[in-house]
């Protein structure tokens, strides 16, 4: 059998298998559980970097399910069968997804304790990865519910499966109802798709789709249930509490999973309504973005607890990556009139931004998972002089920070300047917000520093040291973090400019890939 | 206009349901009011698939007998409403267990008490 034919699919199989092979090797032997999570994971990542070599190299991949050849997607003259189609924006999500997901495994693995629900929760990562991967790479409406779905029940399951505790069934609770309502909300808008065209297949119903009002209450349908689970203000209620609650290992895992609704967004916009009525969506995203970012650090102001700090900041981020995209769309009509420029640069500034968030909140987050390890507390009121004990985490978390509030040479900075200067030729004013909020987050984040790490020593002083497993996955994000703010020319010619191209003008080839010439 | 009804129905107990949600303040009936929304959609997938007169798709050909003009129903939408059931189902209990367990710690089911999370 040619392995490399199958990526895609494996790509998806290989961690939904895992995930359920967990729990019954762990019964046997938990050293054998620990190898089979690290192969589970090494294979993914290796699917994924090949899948994403295949399609920067060779446009777009097509596998059907089911059919004789993987790429036999028309057998009548129609899109029956259920099929995945990786285009340039699905291989860098599954990039993406790659980092952050072999990283959280790693850090899970040493972080998460045996007596406290350890195998279940590796369980349930492996099963919120391979949802993720499934919801970036299908090609079919109804299985992207399905595993929208799949992720929501993994992701409400892995916040709140800590019940000795309080808090995090009640993040879990709120996480799962708005989970729960954008899902339906997606399904009703496939079901009036349905109704429509008599089709599920997301190429085929984007060469059908009309302006009819049936077509725009499904576009407002998907977008509601997809900002929804992006957490964008006003909808963004329960992210800080899932963030803020969750282990960190998952808490990186679920800004990923976050991304992928936004990755649900973009396509849906761009490839399934080609850019129809844009500048109406394109308008209400910038502004979700711009209100999402301010709040959200406004929030961030307030927060004493670690965690919740760093969870306001995930959330202000998802509205810099709106922003982006959303003063992509609203110049995508106007893009035939010879004013692409700038738009094409904010939505590439978008799609950067996630994959540069997705390091630096990590390594943050990991960063409190070191902390509380170490200490027992995430209160910033407590905490203090942990420089003394865990240099390299205080050195780390700087790094991120800094990362995180755009500074040079960073990568958080790279894909920031790009949003800016493009949000700056639509309306100053949203440029002069993402500039203010991301001042305010710097001195957040600055402030967060100093009360954990500087200082005189004090009681809580931590002095387990940190395992090799944990030094590795921070490692990992730090490097990614550098090095991404050293080259951001090489990664935005290279893997960021097919991603964005794929959305912007990939529609054509996406639907001659999937119906055929 | 009769053959509407259905599409009418789901829609309102979509609507009953996102009001429940809206407006009640007990964790039970906030998932009560998610189950409505979620057989609205359902039945609205259902009704979606309803073909009058149409040969019921458990067959792979028609039966022998019927006028080939007889429509041959689709079974995705079928298909896909119990997908969607599965799905529920597994959502709901989840849901259910949480407020079993935010119940215990907290000995009230008053989503205005036990926001220890607001803000």
């Amino acid at each position: 059998m040619n392995l490399a034919t199958h990526v895609p699919i494996l790509a998806i199989a290989v961690p939904l298998l895992g995930a359920f092979a967990l729990p019954l090797l762990a019964k046997v032997h938990r050293s054998l559980r620990d190898l089979w999570v690290l192969l589970v994971g090494a294979f993914t990542v290796a699917m994924l970097v090949l899948l994403a070599v295949q399609v920067f190299t060779g446009g777009i991949l097509v596998y059907t399910l089911g059919a004789g050849t993987p790429g036999d997607t028309v057998p009548e003259g129609f899109p029956i069968r259920i099929m995945l189609v990786v285009d340039g924006m699905g291989a860098f999500m599954g990039l993406i997804a790659a980092l952050v997901g072999i990283a959280g495994l790693a850090y899970a693995l040493q972080y998460l304790e045996e007596e406290k629900g350890k195998t279940l929760a590796l369980t349930l990562m492996l099963l919120l990865w391979a949802g993720m991967l499934g919801l970036k790479l299908t090609g079919d409406l109804f299985n992207f519910f399905v595993f929208f779905e799949i992720t929501s029940v993994a992701a409400c399951g892995l916040i709140g499966y800590r019940v000795w505790e309080s808090r995090p069934p009640e993040a879990a609770f709120k996480t799962m109802v708005m989970y729960t309502l954008g899902g339906l909300l997606i399904l009703l808008a496939v079901g009036i798709l349905y109704g429509e065209y008599g089709a599920l297949n997301l190429a085929y119903l984007s060469a059908q789709i009309g302006q009819g009002p049936l077509d725009q209450i499904a576009l407002g349908l998907l977008l509601g249930g997809l900002l929804m689970k992006a957490g964008s203000v006003p909808m963004h209620m329960w992210a800080p509490d899932a963030y803020g609650e969750a282990d960190p290992s998952t808490a990186i895992v679920l800004v990923a999973n976050t991304q992928a609704a936004l990755y649900g967004l973009f396509r849906i916009v761009f490839t399934l309504y080609g850019g129809a009525g844009s500048p109406a969506v394109g308008g209400l995203v910038t502004a979700l973005g711009a209100l999402t970012v301010i709040v959200a650090v406004l929030m961030a102001v307030l927060q004493t607890d670690l965690g919740r700090l760093i969870a306001y900041g995930a959330v202000s981020q998802i509205g810099y990556m709106l922003l982006g995209a959303g003063v992509g769309m609203a110049t995508l009509g106007a893009a035939a009139g010879g004013e692409a420029g700038f738009g094409l640069v904010a939505l590439q500034g978008g799609v950067f931004h996630m994959m540069n968030d997705a390091a630096c909140i990590g390594l943050l987050f990991l960063c409190v998972g070191a902390v509380v390890r170490a200490t027992g507390a995430r209160d910033l009121r407590a905490l203090g002089g942990l420089g003394h004990s865990l240099p390299g985490v205080s050195g780390l978390f700087l790094l991120g920070s800094l990362a995180l509030a755009g500074i040079p040479p960073l990568n958080g900075f790279a894909s920031k300047l790009m949003i800016y200067q493009a949000a700056f030729r639509l309306s100053p004013i949203l440029t002069a917000l993402a500039v203010l909020a991301s001042i305010l987050l710097l001195a957040v984040f600055v402030r967060a520093f100093q009360g954990v790490f500087l200082g005189p020593r004090r009681p809580l002083g931590g002095t387990a040291a940190v395992p090799t497993g944990m030094w590795l996955a921070m490692g990992l994000l730090a490097v990614v973090v550098v090095a991404f703010g050293l080259v951001p020319d090489l990664m935005v010619r290279h893997v960021v400019a097919p991603a964005a191209e794929a959305l912007w003008t990939g529609r054509e080839a996406y639907l001659v890939a999937v119906l055929g010439g | 206009m009769i053959g509407n009804m259905p599409f009418f129905v789901s829609m309102i107990l979509v609507g009953l349901g996102l009001w429940t949600m809206m407006t009640r303040r007990n964790l039970i009936k906030l998932a009560i009011g998610l189950v409505l929304v979620e057989s609205g959609v359902n039945l609205f997938l259902v009704s979606l698939g309803y073909v009058r007169g149409g040969v019921a798709p458990i067959y792979t050909f028609a039966p022998e007998g019927v006028p080939t003009e007889i429509p041959m129903v689709m079974p995705t939408p079928q298909a896909l409403t119990l997908t969607a059931i599965v799905i529920g189902m597994a959502t709901t209990a989840l849901l259910l267990a949480f407020v079993v367990v935010i119940y215990r710690h907290r000995g009230t089911l008053d989503a205005g008490k036990i926001r220890e999370l607001r803000g």
